[in-house]
Parts: structure tokens; C-alpha cells; sequence
């Protein structure tokens, strides 16, 4: 139960897109066609939870003992990158489809601050491992949720008679805002 | 565990190093390991691209359109426009394709609305970029359609074909300019277009104002009379939304004695002289 709670809460209590408002750059760049976002949700939650794992390992196997926690930032951005780097040869070698989708948003995730945040949050709370991973993979399919909802949103949104000025990005604002005040409606219901 | 500073920074030193060792062991092996081979025919259709990096081909840069060409039989070798001819040429001897022929296009800029012709609705003391500018009510002059003057094309060409006039008019150098249309692509009032090399007359003006509007705005403007559509024999210049069009192509094949220009009230149709500001050319 503790797990499940955990879980609802990092996908859609304590959403990192529309709650913590993280990794907005790619929940604007690649919300435009359901296909794409699709695609990036799939991807940013697969890493995340990866990287999550290996970003405790490194955390409580190597900084805690030998009291080098200050340098967390620094290890961790290092970790996800050459793990998105190995990642992206892997995927090219063995899976070609998944790669010709995933294309650039694999390398993109790279430089996401969702992936950043979620070990740094892990390990400010102290979380077990499986805790770690837990709240990692619903932190990315809270990503992947508030990304799909965007992009069907905006393909809606293309019917739509939007007043010149909004049109674009301006509209798409709006909308994350909107979205992000529905989401305000869930806050307190499971206390972190 | 209690240490001295200098024990801390050699712990902090080694540990660095080693987790920095490795990441990268595990990716150098990965990338051995992984590898995939690469048809060598990329490499050297590579090295034959003029690797601008442009786009014009449509991939996302010369290696991309390197591995286009030599997997992808549909893709044909004369997408490259910088490197004109030979280029696609050599592209075609490699990888076995047969070589359409390429039209050199230049870049020509629609207007010439110097500072003394085009009135100012305003005065732009913003970030000097005409992308800005045009955020700011569609630019500081008048007419709607004319070049801002910022250069935002003169910065993003990458072939250095463009310079900045005194006038605020972008000049093109015809040595230079390969025709790869970047500048047609990041120009906020799409004010610049490719036309094929070698056509008699260009008009100055992109307005799609109607006559006395457009003439209100720019002394140089095009006022839509089609007086010079109807001076020309050949069916090359046509009229769309009060402004007139040249047909390139139909110029250079069937005319020899460009005739449309001389009726035109403002002197918006000129020579095509390549290389100085618009509006400059020699009456005729």
C-alpha cells in the first residue's frame, strides 16, 4: 500500500510537469503530434527509471560512505549522461524501430531536468532502492501522462479558432496552465 | 570517517577519476562492441558535400543527406543546391544515380524600402533582430511586408554571402551565395525568395497592399498597376494580391529584351543586377 501510495503520488499529486513544473522545454517542443509524445513519454519514463536505479547505487554505494554528497549534482549528471549515451548505442545496435522513433528525443532526455530532479529528490528523501525506483518510474509516466494530455490537447486545439496574437506557443501556455490548475485539485490527497 | 582536507581531496580526486574511467570504459566498449557498419559510400559522398551544413536538401545536414543518398533509393543526388552542378554530379557517380540537372539559383531580396522611401510607423529600440522587430506590430516601418534591416538573415547565412548595406538592405554577394534559401527560411517577413540566375528583371517589392496604401507607405513599392504584366509578351510576369510576380524561368528561356520595366510608375520592376542594393540598378 505504501508503494501504491507512493506511486499515485508521484504521477499525478506531486506531477513533475504540471505540479513541479520540471522538464517543460520537451512539454512544449514535443507536445505537438500524439505520436511524438507518445514516443517521449515512453522514453523519459524508461531512463528515468533506469538512471534512478544507477543514480542510488552510485548515491549509497560510493558518495554517502566516502561523505562526497555535495558532489551529487556533478555525479549524477555525468552518470545520465553516458548512460543515455550507451543507451542510444544499445537501442541503435538492437532495436533500429524503437530507435528511428525515439530519434532525437533519446538524446534530448539527456539534458532534461526530470531526470536530474528525480535522483536529487531520491536522495535528499532518503528513499530505499526500490522506493528509488518506485517513485522514478511514476515520476515518468506522470511526465508521459501530462505530455500525452498536452498533445491531444493541441491537436484538438488545431480545429480551434486561436486569436492571432495566441496563436502557437501563446495558446499552449494557456493550456499548461489550465492543466496545471486541474491538477492543483489533487493536491493534499496523499500527503508527502 | 573524520579526514584532513588533503586526505578529502584525494579521496574526492580518485573516486572522480575512477567513476569518470568507468563511464567511459563502459561506453568505449559499448561503442566497440556495438558498432554498426557504416556503408563506406557515406564517407565519401560526405566528403564530396560542400558541408555547410545548410539544409537546404531537406535532412538535417550533410552527413544526414550523405546516408540518405547512398541507402535511400529514392532519394535523388542534385538535392544539394550550394554545391550546385559538379557537386551533384559527383554524387551521382558514387552512388550510381542518375543526375538531374540543377538550376543555380541567388537569393533576391523583394524589397527596397530604404529609410528615405519606406515611412517609419515607429522607432524600434529593441533587441536588434528583425524577428524581435516584427513581435513588435508586425516592424517599425509602415508597410507590412518590407525587409526590418536587422540582418537576421545577414547572421544566419553560412556562406557569408550576405552583408548588411548602409541603406539597411541586405546586399548579396553573387559570388557567394550558393542559393541554399537559409535566409529565405529565418526571414520573419519572408521578404526574401530564390530566383533562378540569369533572369532579366526582379521586382523590389513584396507588398500585397493594394495601390495607393502600398504607395503611402514606400515610394518604392510595387502599387499592383499590372502594367508590367501586360507589357510582357511572354506570360513571365503574373499578378497575385496587388503585387507583381517574375517567373524566373519563363524570363530567362523566352526573353531576350526585357520590355515590362520600362511602363512601371514606380520603378518597383528592374534589372536583375546581381550583387547591390535593391532599388540601385541602372534605370533602363
Amino acid at each position: 500500500m505504501e508503494y501504491f501510495t507512493l506511486f499515485m503520488g508521484a504521477v499525478i499529486v506531486n506531477n513533475f510537469v504540471l505540479t513541479r513544473f520540471l522538464g517543460l522545454c520537451i512539454f512544449f517542443g514535443v507536445s505537438k503530434s500524439l505520436n511524438a509524445s507518445v514516443g517521449m513519454g515512453m522514453a523519459v519514463a524508461s531512463i528515468l527509471t533506469v538512471s534512478s536505479a544507477l543514480a542510488w547505487m552510485v548515491y549509497n554505494w560510493v558518495l554517502v560512505p566516502y561523505n562526497l554528497v555535495f558532489l551529487k549534482i556533478v555525479v549524477f549528471v555525468v552518470l545520465i549522461a553516458s548512460f543515455v549515451q550507451f543507451l542510444e548505442i544499445a537501442i541503435k545496435k538492437f532495436a533500429p524501430a524503437l530507435y528511428e522513433m525515439w530519434g532525437i528525443y533519446l538524446v534530448l532526455i539527456a539534458t532534461n531536468c526530470v531526470v536530474l530532479g528525480v535522483p536529487l529528490i531520491n536522495a535528499s528523501a532518503n528513499f530505499d532502492f526500490i522506493k528509488s525506483v518506485i517513485n522514478a518510474f511514476g515520476s515518468g509516466a506522470g511526465f508521459a501522462l501530462a505530455i500525452i494530455l498536452m498533445a491531444s490537447l493541441r491537436e484538438k486545439l488545431q480545429y480551434a479558432d486561436v486569436p492571432k496574437t495566441l496563436q502557437g506557443l501563446g495558446i499552449a501556455f494557456i493550456l499548461a496552465g489550465m492543466l496545471a490548475l486541474s491538477f492543483l485539485g489533487f493536491s493534499g490527497m496523499i500527503p508527502l | 570517517m573524520e579526514h584532513s582536507l588533503v586526505q578529502h581531496s584525494m579521496i574526492i580526486l580518485i573516486i572522480m577519476t575512477s567513476l569518470g574511467i568507468i563511464f567511459g570504459l563502459v561506453l568505449a566498449y559499448a561503442n566497440k562492441k556495438m558498432a554498426i557498419e557504416v556503408n563506406p559510400l557515406v564517407h565519401i559522398v560526405e566528403d564530396v558535400l560542400p558541408k555547410g551544413q545548410c539544409g537546404a536538401c531537406g535532412f538535417a545536414g550533410c552527413m544526414a543527406y550523405a546516408e540518405a543518398v547512398v541507402t535511400n533509393p529514392d532519394v535523388p543526388p542534385n538535392l544539394c543546391t550550394p554545391g550546385k552542378d559538379p557537386v551533384a554530379k559527383a554524387v551521382a557517380e558514387i552512388t550510381g544515380k542518375k543526375a538531374a540537372a540543377m538550376d543555380p539559383r541567388i537569393a533576391q531580396v523583394k524589397c527596397a524600402g530604404t529609410p528615405d522611401k519606406a515611412v517609419q510607423a515607429y522607432h524600434y529600440s529593441g533587441v536588434q533582430d528583425c524577428v524581435a522587430a516584427n513581435l513588435m506590430f508586425g516592424g517599425q516601418k509602415t508597410c507590412k511586408y518590407g525587409c526590418l534591416g536587422f540582418g537576421t538573415c545577414v547572421a544566419a547565412c553560412p556562406f557569408k554571402a550576405m552583408t548588411m548595406s548602409e541603406s539597411g538592405l541586405p546586399v548579396i554577394d553573387p559570388e557567394a551565395c550558393t542559393g541554399c534559401g537559409k535566409c529565405e527560411t529565418v526571414c520573419p517577413k519572408k521578404v526574401i525568395s530564390m530566383i533562378p540566375v540569369g533572369a532579366h528583371v526582379r521586382v523590389n517589392c513584396n507588398s500585397h497592399d493594394r495601390g495607393p496604401a502600398a504607395k503611402k507607405a514606400c515610394g518604392a513599392a510595387c502599387i499592383g498597376c499590372t502594367l508590367c504584366a501586360k507589357e510582357c509578351p511572354h506570360g513571365a510576369v503574373a499578378m497575385t494580391n496587388n503585387l507583381a510576380i517574375v517567373d524566373g524561368k519563363v524570363c530567362i528561356e523566352k526573353c531576350s529584351d526585357p520590355v515590362c520595366l520600362a511602363k512601371c510608375p514606380t520603378k518597383a520592376i528592374r534589372k536583375a543586377v546581381a550583387g547591390i542594393v535593391p532599388g540601385t540598378e541602372p534605370e533602363a
